[in-house]
C-alpha cells in the first residue's frame, strides 16, 4: 500500500516536473524543475532497491550537472522569448511524432509482457548483500574494465571541457612558471656598495 | 500492486516528453540539452526497473555508465555552447550551418 503511494506519487511527479521542464518560458526555471524530476527520479530508484543509483542520481545529477546547467544559463546573456519563436508552429508536428513513439514504446512494452524474451542473468543480484555491496563486488571484479572506460570518458570530458573554453587573453599578465623556475638569485640580487651622498643606478 | 510495466510506463513518458522537448524548443539549445537529460534519465529507469525485477545487477551497471556518459556530454555540450555564444553573441541554433572553423 505504502509502496504503491510512493511509486504513484513519484511517477506523477516526475512526469508533471518533466513537461514543465520542456514547456517553462524561462530556462532557470527549467532547471529547477529538471532537478526536481531528478529528486523524484531517485525516489523511484529507492523504491526499486537500487539506493546506490538513487544517490548517484543526487549527487551528480543534481550536484553537477543541474549546477552546470545553471551557470550556463545564467552566466550567458541570452534573450529567450526570441528563442521561443517557433513554439506554437512546431507543436502539432511535434505531438503527433511524440504520440506515434508513445505508441510504439507501449507496444514494445505489451510484446514484452506477453512472453517470448526469456531473460538470461549475468550477475544475478545476490539475496543476503545490501544493494551497494553487492553493485561494488560486481563492479570492481567482473566489470573492472569497463568501470575504468568509464572513469577515461570522464577525464577525456573534463579536458574537452576545458580545452574548448580555455581562451588566451591578451589584456591579463598570467604566470610564467617556466621563466619563475629558470631565474636564478645572480639574476635578480646584486649587491652594491654606494659611497655616501652617491644614489644607486638601476 | 506495482509491477515492472508500471516502471515501463513512466520511463516512456518521460523518453516521448524528452523527444518532445527537442522538437517544441529547438532553437534553444540549452532546453535541448536538458531534453536529453530526461531521455537519458528514463532510459535509467527502464534499466533500473529491469534490473530490480529481473534480479540482475547489470542493468544497474550499465544505469551508472549511461550517467556517467550523460555526465561528460553535459559538460562538453554546455562547453560548446559557452564558446558558440562567446563568438556569437545568440545560442539560436537555427543559422548553425555557418559555423566555420
Amino acid at each position: 500500500m505504502i509502496a504503491a503511494f510512493a511509486f504513484y506519487l513519484f511517477a506523477i511527479i516526475v512526469i508533471a516536473s518533466g513537461v514543465m521542464t520542456i514547456a517553462s518560458r524561462n530556462p532557470v526555471h527549467s532547471v529547477l524543475w529538471l532537478i526536481l524530476a531528478f529528486f523524484n527520479a531517485a525516489g523511484l530508484f529507492v523504491t526499486l532497491g537500487a539506493e546506490f543509483i538513487a544517490m548517484l542520481l543526487v549527487i551528480v545529477y543534481v550536484g553537477a550537472v543541474a549546477v552546470l546547467f545553471l551557470f550556463v544559463v545564467m552566466m550567458l546573456d541570452i534573450d529567450f522569448a526570441e528563442l521561443r519563436a517557433g513554439f506554437a508552429r512546431y507543436w502539432p508536428a511535434a505531438m503527433v511524432l511524440a504520440l506515434g513513439l508513445l505508441a510504439e514504446l507501449f507496444f514494445t512494452v505489451a510484446a514484452w509482457k506477453s512472453g517470448g524474451l526469456v531473460p538470461v542473468r549475468a550477475a544475478a543480484a545476490p539475496k543476503a548483500m545490501p544493494n551497494i555491496e553487492a553493485l561494488g563486488t560486481v563492479l570492481y571484479s567482473r566489470y573492472l574494465f569497463i568501470f575504468e572506460g568509464a572513469g577515461l570518458v570522464l577525464l577525456v570530458a573534463m579536458i574537452g571541457a576545458i580545452v574548448l573554453t580555455h581562451r588566451r587573453r591578451g589584456d591579463v599578465r598570467p604566470q610564467n612558471v617556466s621563466a619563475q623556475n629558470r631565474r636564478r638569485p645572480q639574476d635578480a640580487v646584486v649587491n652594491m656598495n654606494p659611497g655616501v651622498g652617491q644614489g644607486v643606478s638601476l | 500492486m506495482i509491477g515492472l510495466g508500471h516502471y515501463l510506463a513512466v520511463g516512456a513518458v518521460l523518453f516521448v516528453l524528452g523527444v518532445l522537448g527537442i522538437f517544441l524548443n529547438r532553437k534553444n539549445i540549452i532546453v535541448i540539452l536538458m531534453a536529453i537529460e530526461l531521455i537519458l534519465l528514463a532510459v535509467n529507469i527502464n534499466l533500473v526497473a529491469f534490473s530490480a525485477f529481473l534480479g540482475d545487477l547489470v542493468g544497474q551497471v550499465f544505469a551508472m555508465f549511461v550517467l556517467t556518459v550523460a555526465a561528460g556530454e553535459a559538460a562538453i555540450g554546455l562547453a560548446i555552447l559557452v564558446i558558440y555564444f562567446r563568438g556569437r553573441g545568440t545560442i539560436a541554433v537555427d543559422d548553425v550551418h555557418q559555423m566555420k572553423g
